[in-house]
């Protein structure tokens, strides 16, 4: 690991502050990912702005009905809360679905939206990699690409985002709010935030330097059946290999998110009217354009048939 | 003629002098002179930064000055001699470091030291004793939840947590309806253990240590 020096934030709009004025800083909440990535020099910040201490870690109701979640609510906190588990049961089904219980409880939902991909060319620092050095070339392209995107690939990148909650917060029409290192607030449609990999596939979000996630809002519930189904190589503790959350209503309409395919959660909305026609339907416009390899080729059916368990299992 | 054992100790008590007087010599002044805490970072430095930091470890407080690279883990073990924690992968993966925090198992590998200001730490050492073992510790023993030992430490502190988090109400993947109290059932249990790896595979064993500890009144 790299030396940095550290600091514990004191305000949202300090850290901001601080991590827009200091060259190479980073913020750590939860850093079960960061520390992971610092340890291969993989990251290197030169200063670490801890952001443990900021209040920001309350789930609270908003004035129009829904949730606010704070950027600090560990995964653990956010999937047993009694509102997400009534009102949005994809969202703690996602989390649950992630990582470890070890991992669960450090790691923040924040840190779990900017968390990075589980490529192993991009954790393997002797192979070329354009997200972990722009320019030297992508090796899961012809590589070992069994894990990686069909939708939304370039030629330069076909990492995934590995995030659950993501997925389930894209069906949700989540919001992420954040504050910049001036002081001003934004809120960002989670279907904006996280970027495809085009030909700068180390920008993974829109966030400006030095901006800094305070919450996620969700809207107010909209009930239906609600349901997360994540396909991977072993039954826990496992990266996506295919996942789906859906929200399906007693008309059959509803939301679909997957996971495990792409740069960032992946969602058509126009698919989304196929849906009380059945999985094969919704899956022609939801995977319009795939461009799998060789080796991930499946996942084109294992998503249709994923999507028509969901829908059966909705269906009760 | 030293026996093997006084040979044992010998070299444990070198190579943990060795470490004080490395990690005490290697540091520079100015870098010890520093505050990281305070607002003076240096953007790109490759000089090793220190900061203090002090929290409770089994009921004991301290205060260390530490690198600020210095996991929990390497604290633990480097610095407070406390070697059951142990260090598996270093990455996370395979749970041979859990330790419970504010009570909360958590990997001590993938958390720098530094952010545990004043918080409070249970390691393996701070269960039981070999005199006064945990129950948990107990169990494992008497249902052989182990065979080279290595990553017990860490199953236990885990499965210690584990039954408190069911206590505590939070669910888990396999948990069949999210609004309803979970039951330490053994898929229950397997699932929420699933961050700690066995690699000589006592795992069945290790499911009945924690199903009789779970099964226990109160």
């Amino acid at each position: 690991m790299k030396p940095f020096t550290y600091e514990r934030a004191k305000s949202p709009a300090d850290a901001a502050a601080s991590a827009a004025r200091l060259e190479n800083a980073k913020f750590v909440a939860g850093g079960t990912n960061l520390l992971d990535l610092m340890k291969l020099e993989i990251e290197q910040p030169a200063h670490l702005i801890d952001v443990n201490r900021l209040a920001l870690d309350k789930v609270e109701a908003t004035a129009d009905g829904g949730l606010r979640i704070g950027a600090l609510v560990r995964n653990t906190d956010l999937a047993a809360d009694p509102r997400v588990r009534r009102d949005y049961g994809v969202l703690s089904r996602a989390l649950l679905a992630g990582a470890s219980g070890q991992l669960r409880n450090k790691a923040t939902t924040a840190g779990n939206l900017l968390q990075r991909t589980r490529c192993p060319y991009f954790y393997d620092t002797n192979m070329p990699c354009n997200k972990r050095e722009p320019g030297s070339g992508c090796s899961a392209i012809g590589g070992f690409s069994r894990q990686h995107a069909i939708l939304g690939v370039s030629e330069t990148c076909i990492a995934t985002n590995p995030s659950d909650m993501a997925v389930a917060m894209r069906a949700l029409d989540a919001r992420v709010e954040t504050v910049r290192p001036d002081g001003t607030t934004r809120s960002i449609p989670i279907a904006e935030l996280h970027r495809l990999p085009g030909d700068t596939p180390h920008i993974e979000t829109i966030l400006a330097p030095g901006e800094l996630i305070t919450s996620v809002t969700l809207p107010k519930p909209v009930g239906g059946t609600q349901i997360y189904r994540k396909v991977r190589d072993r039954a826990s503790y496992a990266f996506a290999l295919v996942s789906v959350a859906a929200v399906v209503q007693r008309d059959g309409n509803g939301s679909v998110a997957l996971g495990g395919v792409a740069h960032k959660p992946w969602r058509v909305e126009a698919a989304e009217r196929e849906l009380p026609r059945g999985a094969k339907e919704v899956t022609r416009g939801l995977l319009a354009g795939a461009k799998p390899t060789d080796q991930n080729a499946f996942k084109v059916p294992l998503v249709e048939r994923t999507l028509a368990s969901v829908l059966a299992e909705a269906k009760g | 003629m030293k026996t093997p054992r006084e040979l044992e100790m010998s070299r444990r008590n070198l190579l943990v002098g060795t470490a004080s007087s490395v990690a005490i010599g290697s540091v520079p002044q100015a870098a010890r002179a520093q505050n990281p805490v305070a607002d003076v970072p240096a953007p790109t430095s490759t000089v090793p930064a220190t900061a203090k930091v002090s929290f409770t470890v089994n009921g004991v407080a301290h205060e260390l000055d530490v690198d600020t690279r210095t996991t929990l883990l390497d604290a633990l073990r480097e610095h407070l001699h406390l070697t059951g924690t142990k260090k598996g992968c270093d990455h996370g993966q395979c749970g041979a470091c859990t330790v419970i925090v504010g009570g909360r198992r958590i990997n001590s590998c993938l958390t720098l030291a530094v952010m545990h200001e004043g918080d409070s730490v249970t390691t393996i050492e701070g269960l039981g004793t070999p005199e006064h073992m945990h129950p948990m510790q107990t169990a494992f023993v008497k249902h052989d939840g182990y065979q080279c030992g290595y990553c017990t430490p860490g199953q236990i502190c885990s499965a210690v947590a584990v039954i408190d988090e069911v206590k505590a109400g939070i669910p888990s993947h396999v948990t069949g309806d999210l609004n309803a109290a979970p039951q330490l059932t053994n898929a229950e249990l397997r699932e929420r253990m699933s961050g700690n790896i066995c690699r000589c595979g006592a795992y069945s064993n290790i499911a009945e240590a924690i199903t009789e500890v779970a099964g226990r009144p109160g």
